[in-house]
């Protein structure tokens, strides 16, 4: 091949995304600057006044800002882990299952959610735990009283944590199915000859046979620690519950975007952006030395 | 899975495992049941709480003010129109990028400087503020172009298309550069007739994903009148509306036709296009998602 002359087809193929790349992902990472300003949109980044750190300094003064990190780290340490168990176990029982129309009528079913919008889910989460949601309903016939579930600072995160893995727990089984299969038959052939019960099978060839896909996400889902997701936490709270509720993300919107405080929102999103940088970083490489993932 | 034997034990926890996993089944099939229930059902009834799964004095009042809602048909073209516009330029955007990146590097010294792009993009975002104020800046706001081209490349799609290109045989592309054809024509003719079940995965996500999107169409159309019909249904339903930008008129209709039943209407008829891809999405998934996520 002539390379000078395809490379040249190369780099215009790669143009229009390498452009809209640069406009929407690389030019903001420029405009943190408004961090560091009193930025009135008006006047845009150059015309704004510079403050310095104020913005950043007044961001670790008001407890607004501890108390929205200590939430979203919170949930979102509780979501990883229930959401790495739930999908776990889920998939072992499917891989027991030996009805294979059964197998895959339940797949079916518990994929879909994954693919409702976060606007849909939420409304059907208010059907259930709403004052007169069909959980009250149900606990009025055994005399108990009805719980304010997305208005009650106890069973806020609960109920986020919970309804996540609901929404996400049936396609999270989908990884683990694809590293079961990838797992010889032969193994359990030659185990059950030998008198092995089911039981130990699952312990001796299941388990190790999947513990590294296992590790994977442990180690993926580390770069998402400040992420406790924004679009259903949006949908669901509501100001009785910022104190258990409010995430960073929902803090930069509500605050910085629509509160109009432009650099505030800014430091804060920043500094979630830092720690999520290390963050990522450390899980790929983690990642790439334990358990031989690239992703390029 | 276990080779069969039928000892009474094993059929014993055959049948526990076949009831769980069903139970999972069921927790996924209960809040679409229930909403479905809930927008068939008499607006009295519903209002008492006595609707679960069933509906009670079935009648489609609900669906028949849908009818005549014309916002609702407008925020529904307006997601049609984001679907295909959105779909169309990340399916194209995707093949361009990923078909010159799964070249190997002595034939295209520049990949690393595009991928260590793409890289930073994936590490580091300028976070909420600053891309609204590029998108401002670059005078799209309150047109489509606000709702795809922020998200015009789907980086995650492009690694995994690059991925499986790179799986592709080099003599096919060898025999077809001897032929006389260009990258384009290679592109179209070669790569892209055996990565279907890839390409269709990706595509249908992305597509999915514009269906469900509905924070950017609150962020960046400035009129209700502009809204996709997530953002219409979330407004609606889930009150998180800024009522500083409304009209007095939508305010009060807000508060006249906001009710349980007529809000799960909605719900229910803004999934029928997502549950008329989830055939396909389904087949294809499973295949094009460990296809290409497993190895690099």
């Amino acid at each position: 091949m002539k390379t000078r002359h395809s490379n040249l087809d190369y780099h215009l193929m790669l143009l229009p995304g390498t452009l809209l790349l640069l406009v929407f992902s690389v030019v903001p990472m420029f405009g943190i600057v408004i961090a560091f300003q009193k930025f009135v949109p008006a006047k845009g980044f150059f015309g704004s006044r510079w403050v310095g750190l104020d913005n950043i300094l007044f961001m670790f003064q008001i407890p607004d800002s501890r108390q929205v990190f200590v939430n979203t780290v919170v949930i979102s340490i509780a979501k990883i882990v229930v959401n790495l168990v739930i999908p776990l176990v889920a998939a072992l029982l499917l891989n027991e299952v030996r009805l294979r129309w059964y197998k895959r009528a339940v797949q079916t079913v518990i994929y879909l959610p994954h693919f409702l919008s976060w606007v849909v889910f939420a409304a059907m989460i208010g059907n259930t735990f709403s004052y007169d949601g069909f959980v009250n309903n149900a606990l009025r016939v055994f005399d108990v009283e009805p719980i304010l579930f997305l208005s009650s600072n106890v069973w806020f995160r609960p109920v986020i944590v919970f309804t996540d893995a609901w929404k996400s727990f049936g396609f999270g089984t989908v990884i683990y199915l694809g590293a079961l299969t990838a797992i010889d038959p032969s193994l359990y052939e030659s185990a059950s000859i030998d008198g092995a019960k089911r039981l130990q099978q699952l312990m001796r060839i299941t388990l190790p046979g999947i513990v590294a896909t296992v590790i994977l996400m442990m180690t993926l889902s580390l770069g998402n620690i400040l992420n406790a997701g924004f679009e259903q936490i949006l949908n669901l709270y509501n100001p009785l519950v910022y104190a258990t509720g409010d995430i960073i993300d929902t803090y930069v919107y509500r605050v910085g975007l629509v509160g109009r405080q432009y650099g505030i929102g800014t430091a804060v999103g920043l500094l979630k952006s830092v720690v999520s940088f290390f963050l990522i970083w450390l899980s790929y490489g983690l990642a790439s030395r334990y358990a031989n993932y690239r992703i390029f | 899975m276990a080779v069969i034997s039928s000892t009474r034990t094993d059929r014993a926890a055959d049948a526990i495992i076949v009831v769980l996993v069903g139970g999972l089944g069921i927790l996924c099939l209960i809040p679409i049941l229930n909403s479905l229930a809930l927008s068939l059902s008499d607006k009295a009834i519903v209002e008492a709480g006595s609707v679960f799964l069933v509906p009670r004095k079935i009648n489609l009042t609900s669906y028949d003010i849908i009818l005549e809602d014309r916002q609702f048909f407008r925020s529904f073209l307006v997601s049609i129109e984001r679907v295909a516009l959105g779909g169309i330029i990340n399916f194209v955007i995707t093949l361009l990028m990923a078909y010159p990146l799964s070249k190997d590097r002595s034939v295209f010294r520049a990949r690393e400087v595009y991928l260590y792009l793409l890289l930073v993009t994936m590490l580091f975002s300028g976070g909420l503020i600053p891309i609204y104020m590029v998108v401002n800046a670059v005078g799209i706001m309150d047109t489509i172009w606000a709702l795809v081209l922020p998200g015009a490349v789907p980086v995650f799609n492009v690694i995994i298309m690059m991925n499986f290109f790179r799986q592709v045989p080099k003599e096919l592309e060898e025999a077809a550069t001897i032929d006389g054809a260009r990258h384009a024509t290679i592109l179209v003719k070669v790569y892209l007739p055996l990565s279907v079940p890839s390409v269709a995965t990706v595509t249908l996500f992305s597509m999915v994903a514009h269906w469900n999107s509905f924070f950017d169409g609150l962020i960046y159309m400035n009129s209700p009148r502009d809204y996709p019909l997530q953002t219409y249904i979330q407004t609606l339903v889930l009150g998180q509306h800024d009522f500083t930008r409304l009209t007095v008129e939508e305010i009060k209709r807000i508060s006249q036709t906001s009710s349980k039943t007529l809000n799960n209407a909605k719900i229910i008829v803004s999934m029928i296009p997502m549950v008329m891809v989830y055939p396909f999405l389904q087949r294809y998934f499973v295949k094009g998602l460990v296809l290409g996520s497993v190895k690099g």
